[in-house]
């Protein structure tokens, strides 16, 4: 079935200034389209997650966005350095990020955690040194 | 209470001037992990951190956060206040701790 409104968005490598654009303009679309409010907000939670990741841990990436009549699909994939161990990146309070981005708030280890228990079906693949795809999928 | 009631204490300095103080305050949350804040702050929240950096005009949008509020005399980075002004979140700063901030809330809600 094709989509009803689909949109890409570049995220930046460690560009903090514009990090959390898409997944404003992910929540802002969603709104337009009269999606329910608490659905909204664990897409733009999982979102948000999901961008600061590419953001802070890869070399770059996209999202895209894809809006159906029954569910709503965000999917993600960047350009490396990829996840050696994924469960392990799934435990909660596991992270790689350094002090610096610590400090910052974020590397808390719940990135990932976080995707999963918002979206009603959560799917990573990851290769060293390629890059990391996440699908999330929203029922509606 | 509605944001504009913060600055009339005078404890609350506002750091981007401009920005609607219309919006109704019906939490408050202290957090500075933002995955954490995410998952489990409400909307039209006060919220509390020592955090100053841009991004969390993207949290506070994103959970359609009230404020924010600054603790113990710290300012919002300069983009971060100009994101919080185009994005029309109000930033607070006071010279307050969150446990005192916390109990001037308890007084007004």
């Amino acid at each position: 079935m094709s989509s009803i409104y689909e949109m890409d968005y570049n995220v930046g490598s460690r560009d903090f200034a514009a990090a959390g654009d898409a997944s404003r303009s992910i929540k802002r679309t969603l709104q337009q389209i009269g999606v329910d409010t608490s659905v909204v907000r664990r897409i733009a939670i999982a979102s948000y997650e999901a961008e600061m990741n590419i953001a802070i841990h890869s070399k770059g990436g996209k999202m895209h966005l894809a809006v159906n009549s029954d569910k709503v699909v965000v999917a993600t994939e960047d350009f490396g350095p990829g996840i050696e161990n994924v469960d392990l990146a799934m435990t909660e309070g596991w992270s790689t990020a350094t002090d610096e981005i610590r400090e910052m708030g974020f590397g808390a280890g719940m990135g990932l955690p976080n995707m999963k228990k918002c979206s009603d079906e959560f799917s990573i693949e990851s290769s060293v040194p390629e890059g990391t795809r996440i699908k999330m999928i929203f029922k509606l | 209470m509605t944001v504009k009631d913060l600055l009339e204490t005078k404890k609350f300095n506002l750091e981007n001037e401009g920005v609607n103080l219309e919006n109704p305050i019906e939490d408050v949350y202290i957090g500075d992990l933002l995955s954490w804040v995410m998952s489990h702050a409400n909307k039209k929240c006060a919220w509390i951190t020592v955090q100053t950096h841009m991004n969390i005009v993207a949290v506070a949008v994103l959970l359609e956060m009230s404020c924010i509020i600054l603790p113990e005399d710290l300012k919002p980075d300069e983009n971060t206040a100009k994101k919080a002004l185009e994005e029309d979140i109000p930033i607070f700063s006071t010279s307050l701790n969150a446990y005192e901030i916390a109990c001037l809330f308890k007084d007004m809600m």
